[in-house]
């Protein structure tokens, strides 16, 4: 791919650290607002595909590194619902446990602290992992392999 | 022949779409709310989530979330493996 315009670049310089900085918020506020580790990695996963179409470039990322975010996210998702396989599967055992997450929540209508709910954002956090990386390696795939110009594409 | 019996088909479907819908309850009053109650009144409590959204995708229906995120992941690799440069090496 060839690069855009210089005001796209320019932009896109600007633009991008905010984007990926709303979705890291949207998936660790994942337990309090609307968003979570799918909407928050999408657009994260927008930002990448930002940066690969304004540069036409693949240098800043690699798929391997991609394909291991997604592979480990999807990972950690796992073995923490196996950690909680004392009681069930799934378990939440970091819910008001006074750890990590564990904070006890005040009930009723209030704004929320971010130090609740366990495993939750843990979750929120794997399943973003696993949505960037694997959103990413298909932009990636796209804009690397499918509009290769140097090359034939047919194969 | 065809087209009068596929017709009629699709207007006797979309009659039973009709009396489903005129039946239906009114918007905002749901008719067994036993599980929404049960969720909204112990969900703070139970998860510490705030978000009760997230509290049963997360918790309560994880299981469901892990089968989400395998199909992205199925996804992607199918992606990936259909995009890829045929028998080339780098």
């Amino acid at each position: 791919m060839k690069p855009m315009s210089v005001i796209v670049r320019t932009m896109t310089r600007s633009l991008y650290p905010f984007i990926l900085l709303f979705g890291a918020y949207l998936v660790v506020h994942g337990h309090l607002t609307p968003g979570g580790g799918f909407q928050g990695g999408a657009v994260a996963a927008s930002a990448i595909a930002l940066a690969i179409a304004a540069f036409g470039g693949t240098k800043a990322y690699h798929e391997k590194t991609l394909a291991l975010f997604e592979s480990g996210g999807l990972l950690f998702f796992l073995s923490l619902g196996l950690i909680g396989m004392g009681v069930a599967f799934m378990w939440n055992f970091l819910a008001g446990s006074g750890s990590l997450f564990g904070d006890p929540v005040a009930y009723g209508s209030n704004p929320g602290y971010l130090n609740t709910a366990g495993t939750i954002p843990l979750m929120n956090i794997a399943v973003g992992l696993e949505v960037v990386g694997g959103l990413g390696a298909i932009m990636l795939a796209m804009g690397s392999y499918a509009f290769d110009e140097d090359k034939e594409v047919s194969s | 022949m065809r087209k009068s019996i596929a017709l009629g088909a699709l207007l006797i479907f979309f009659g039973f779409l009709l009396v489903a819908i005129m039946n239906i309850h009114s918007f905002g009053y749901p008719t067994n709310t036993a599980m929404d109650d049960y969720f909204i009144r112990n969900g703070q409590e139970q998860t510490g989530a705030n978000n009760i959204v997230t509290a049963i995708v997360f918790d309560y229906r994880g299981y469901d979330t892990i089968g989400e995120a395998t199909v992205l992941f199925t996804a992607v690799a199918g992606v990936l493996l259909a995009l890829r440069k045929g028998g080339e090496e780098e």
